[in-house]
C-alpha cells in the first residue's frame, strides 16, 4: 500500500471517529467523557507506522487515535464508549481504559510510566526485541512518578520509548504557566537522548519516530520523543477558553490538509468516502449491541 | 523452632527456585545487608541477576512491578517500613488493583508487595504504623498478614502464585517471634480450626464453651494469646480467638459462628482505632442479624505514634488494655 495513502488513511479515520463521537456527546447520545485527538492524528500515525506489530504500547485518557493508528478496530472502541458487553472490555473502561493485544491505556496522568517501563524490562529479560511505548502529555510532566521511572529506566538500560505529545495545554492551563525549563532537558538531566520534532506533518514525525524507535530498539536504551502538536478541539467535550485566534492560526498546519496536497483527487476522495461509510458503520452496529448483563457482579473472596 | 524471619525468607528462596519468573525488587536489598530487616538477606548472592535493588522511589518500583507482572513475570516488591505506602497509594488503587476487572479479565496483575507495619520499637510517628486499614476494602486487591499458626513461607509462595495482586503486611516484631506448634507451649490447652486453605482462618478453642470471641491478626495474636491464656488460668473465663491472614476481601463465616455461641465480640488491631478493621467487622456482625452480641473494639489510639515508649505503650493497645477490655465485655 503506498505510504501516502496509507497514511491520509489513517488521520481521516482518526479525525471522523472523533468527530462523530464529539457529535454523539453534543447531541446527548453519549454520556460520560471523552479526550478527542483531532488535530495530533500525524503523531499517532507516524509513529505506529514505524512500529513493529508486536511491540508494547501504554497509552493516556486521549487514546483513541493511538488505539486506531493501532490497528484497533473502530467498531469495537465505539461499542465500549457506549458501554455495550460487545466493547473492547465489555463496557468495564470506557473511553480512557481499553486493552487489545499489547495495546494498554488508562486514565492516570503520570502513572502509566513505570508502567511501560516495567513492561519493557520484561521484554528485554526475555530477549524478545519488543520495545515499550508509553504516551505522556506536557501536562503529565508534572508528575513526580515520571522522573522516577526516567532515573530507572536510564540506570537499567531498559527499552522504552517516552512519547511527549506537547500539545501546549494541560487541560485549560497552558505549558508557559505549568511548566519551568525546557522538555529535553528534563530527559538529559538523567541521560536520556532526546528526538524531538516541531511540526504537525506527518512524514516529518514519522522520520523522527523511526529515528527513535530503532535506537531504542537496537541500544536497549530508552528515548524521550517530543512532539510538538496542537489540538484543535478542546480539552475535553466543549469549555474552551483558548484564544480564537490562536487556534485558527494552527488550524494552517493542519496535519490532513499538509497530507492531502500528495494525494491526486481521485484517490482522497475515495479514502474519505471509505472511512466514512466505515464510521457510520462501526457507530451504527454498536448501537445494537446489548449492554453488559450485570450477574458477571458476584462478589470475589 | 524456626523464627518468622527465618521461615519468610525460606519461602522468599523456594519460589527464586522453582520460578525463574520471579524477581525480588526494594531498596537496600543487595547483601551483605539484605534488606533493612534482613528478610531477603542472602537472596541477592544466590540469585544476583533477580534480585534490583533501586533508587528510594516506592511508587515508580511499584509500577515497574505491574508492568513486569502484566508481561508474564512474578515479581515481589519490599517497602522498607509500611509507613511508606502511603507513596505507593495510586500505583496500587488506580493501576495494579484495576486492570484485571477494568480490562475485563483479559490481563492478570501476579505482584506481591511485601511490608513492616507496627510498633513498639520506638521507631516514632513515621515509622511505626499500621496502615493496612486503608488498603482493605479495595476491590482486585487481597491483603495478608502472616502469623505463628499460619505458615508464613507458604503464605509468601501463595501470594507469589497468586494472579491477583497481594499486600502482604509482616509486623515487624513478628519476625523475631518462633512459629508455633500445636498441642506445645502455649497451646497446650488449646484446639486449633483451620477454615479455607489459602489464607485460611483460624479458630483457637480452649475446651469449654466460648465466653468471648477475639478477632485479630498478625504480630496482635501473640500479645492476645497471652491475655487469653492468663484470664483462663486466673479467672477461668474461655475465649475462642479468630485469628485472621486474609484480612481483605474477608470470610466471615467462623466468626459469626463463634460468635453466635459467645455473644460477645472484642476486635483487636494495632491501626488506629476510628473507623478501622474492627469497626467493620462489628458492623457485619451487626447486620448479620446475631441477637445480643456485646461489643468492644481495641486498636491504637487516634494519635500520631510517639517517639518516647512513655507514650508509645499508651497510644498501642498494650496486654492491659486488651485483658481490661475482656473484663468490661463479661460484666
Amino acid at each position: 500500500m503506498d505510504i501516502n495513502y496509507r497514511l491520509y488513511k489513517q488521520m481521516f479515520l482518526i479525525r471522523k471517529f472523533e468527530e462523530h463521537l464529539l457529535e454523539k456527546f453534543s447531541s446527548g447520545k453519549l454520556v460520560g467523557t471523552t479526550h478527542a485527538y483531532i488535530g495530533q492524528e500525524a503523531n499517532a500515525a507516524g509513529i505506529f507506522d514505524v512500529l513493529d506489530k508486536d511491540d508494547i504500547i501504554f497509552s493516556n485518557h486521549r487514546c483513541h487515535g493511538h488505539y486506531l493508528a493501532y490497528g484497533g478496530d473502530p467498531y469495537l472502541l465505539a461499542a465500549e464508549v457506549m458501554g455495550k458487553a460487545t466493547g473492547l472490555v465489555g463496557g468495564r473502561g470506557g473511553s480512557q481504559h481499553i486493552q487489545i493485544r499489547n495495546f494498554y491505556s488508562n486514565g492516570i496522568q503520570g502513572g502509566i510510566v513505570p508502567i511501560a517501563t516495567g513492561m519493557a524490562f520484561a521484554e528485554k529479560y526475555i530477549q524478545s526485541k519488543r520495545i515499550a511505548l508509553v504516551f505522556l502529555g506536557d501536562g503529565t510532566l508534572g508528575q513526580g512518578i515520571v522522573y522516577e521511572s526516567f532515573n530507572i529506566a536510564s540506570l537499567w538500560g531498559i527499552p522504552v520509548l517516552f512519547v511527549v505529545e506537547n500539545n501546549r495545554y494541560a487541560q485549560t492551563t497552558p505549558i508557559e504557566i505549568a511548566m519551568a525549563g525546557k522538555i529535553h532537558d528534563r530527559f538529559k538531566a538523567f541521560g536520556i537522548d532526546t528526538r524531538e520534532c516541531d511540526s504537525m506533518d506527518v512524514l516529518e514525525i514519522r522520520e523522527v519516530a523511526k529515528d527513535a524507535i530503532n535506537f531504542v530498539r537496537n541500544k536497549m536504551q530508552p528515548v524521550g520523543l517530543i512532539l510538538h502538536t496542537y489540538r484543535f478541539s478542546a480539552h475535553s467535550k466543549g469549555d474552551d477558553f483558548r484564544n480564537p485566534e490562536e487556534i485558527t492560526s494552527y488550524l494552517k498546519n493542519d496535519p490532513l490538509i499538509i497530507h492531502k496536497k500528495r494525494l491526486d483527487k481521485a484517490i482522497f476522495e475515495q479514502v474519505e468516502s471509505d472511512v466514512n461509510w466505515q464510521i457510520s458503520d462501526a457507530f451504527l452496529r454498536a448501537d445494537q449491541d446489548p449492554f453488559p448483563n450485570d450477574n458477571i457482579l458476584k462478589p470475589i473472596l | 523452632m524456626t523464627t518468622v524471619l527465618h521461615n519468610l525468607n525460606q519461602g522468599l528462596i523456594r519460589s527464586m527456585e522453582s520460578d525463574k519468573r520471579v524477581f525480588l525488587i526494594g531498596e537496600d536489598l543487595l547483601d551483605p545487608y539484605g534488606g533493612a530487616f534482613k528478610v531477603t538477606r542472602g537472596i541477592s548472592t544466590r540469585f544476583p541477576e533477580r534480585v534490583l535493588t533501586t533508587p528510594i522511589s516506592e511508587s515508580a518500583i511499584i509500577g515497574i512491578a505491574t508492568g513486569m507482572a502484566m508481561r508474564g513475570l512474578r515479581p515481589v516488591v519490599e517497602i522498607m517500613f509500611g509507613d511508606f505506602v502511603t507513596l505507593i497509594m495510586d500505583q496500587i488503587l488506580n493501576h495494579a488493583s484495576k486492570f484485571r476487572w477494568v480490562y475485563n479479565d483479559n490481563v492478570s496483575v501476579p505482584i506481591v508487595v511485601r511490608t513492616p507495619m507496627g510498633g513498639r520499637r520506638g521507631y516514632g510517628p513515621t515509622h511505626s504504623q499500621s496502615l493496612e486499614k486503608l488498603f482493605m476494602g479495595i476491590p482486585g486487591l487481597r491483603v495478608v498478614a502472616p502469623n505463628t499458626i499460619a505458615d508464613p513461607a507458604l503464605l509468601i509462595e501463595s501470594a507469589i502464585g497468586d494472579n491477583d495482586p497481594v499486600l502482604f503486611i509482616e509486623h515487624k516484631l513478628l519476625y523475631a517471634c518462633q512459629l508455633l506448634e500445636n498441642g506445645i507451649g502455649d497451646l497446650v490447652d488449646a484446639k486449633i480450626e483451620q477454615f479455607g486453605n489459602i489464607n485460611p482462618t483460624y479458630k483457637i478453642h480452649f475446651s469449654s464453651k466460648p465466653q468471648i470471641t477475639i478477632a485479630t491478626y498478625g504480630y496482635n495474636f501473640e500479645i492476645v494469646r497471652k491475655v487469653v491464656l492468663e484470664v483462663l488460668y486466673e479467672r477461668e473465663i474461655f475465649s475462642e480467638i479468630i485469628l485472621f491472614t486474609q484480612l481483605s476481601p474477608f470470610n466471615l463465616i467462623p466468626l459469626f459462628e463463634s460468635i453466635g455461641q459467645s455473644k460477645r465480640l472484642l476486635t483487636v488491631e494495632e491501626g488506629t482505632l476510628s473507623l478501622g478493621w474492627g469497626s467493620e467487622l462489628s458492623a457485619r456482625v451487626a447486620e448479620n442479624g446475631i441477637n445480643n452480641v456485646k461489643i468492644k473494639r481495641v486498636g491504637a489510639l487516634d494519635f500520631p505514634i510517639a517517639n518516647t515508649k512513655q507514650l508509645e505503650d499508651k497510644i498501642l493497645p498494650s496486654h492491659q488494655v486488651i485483658k481490661q477490655a475482656i473484663y468490661d465485655l463479661l460484666e
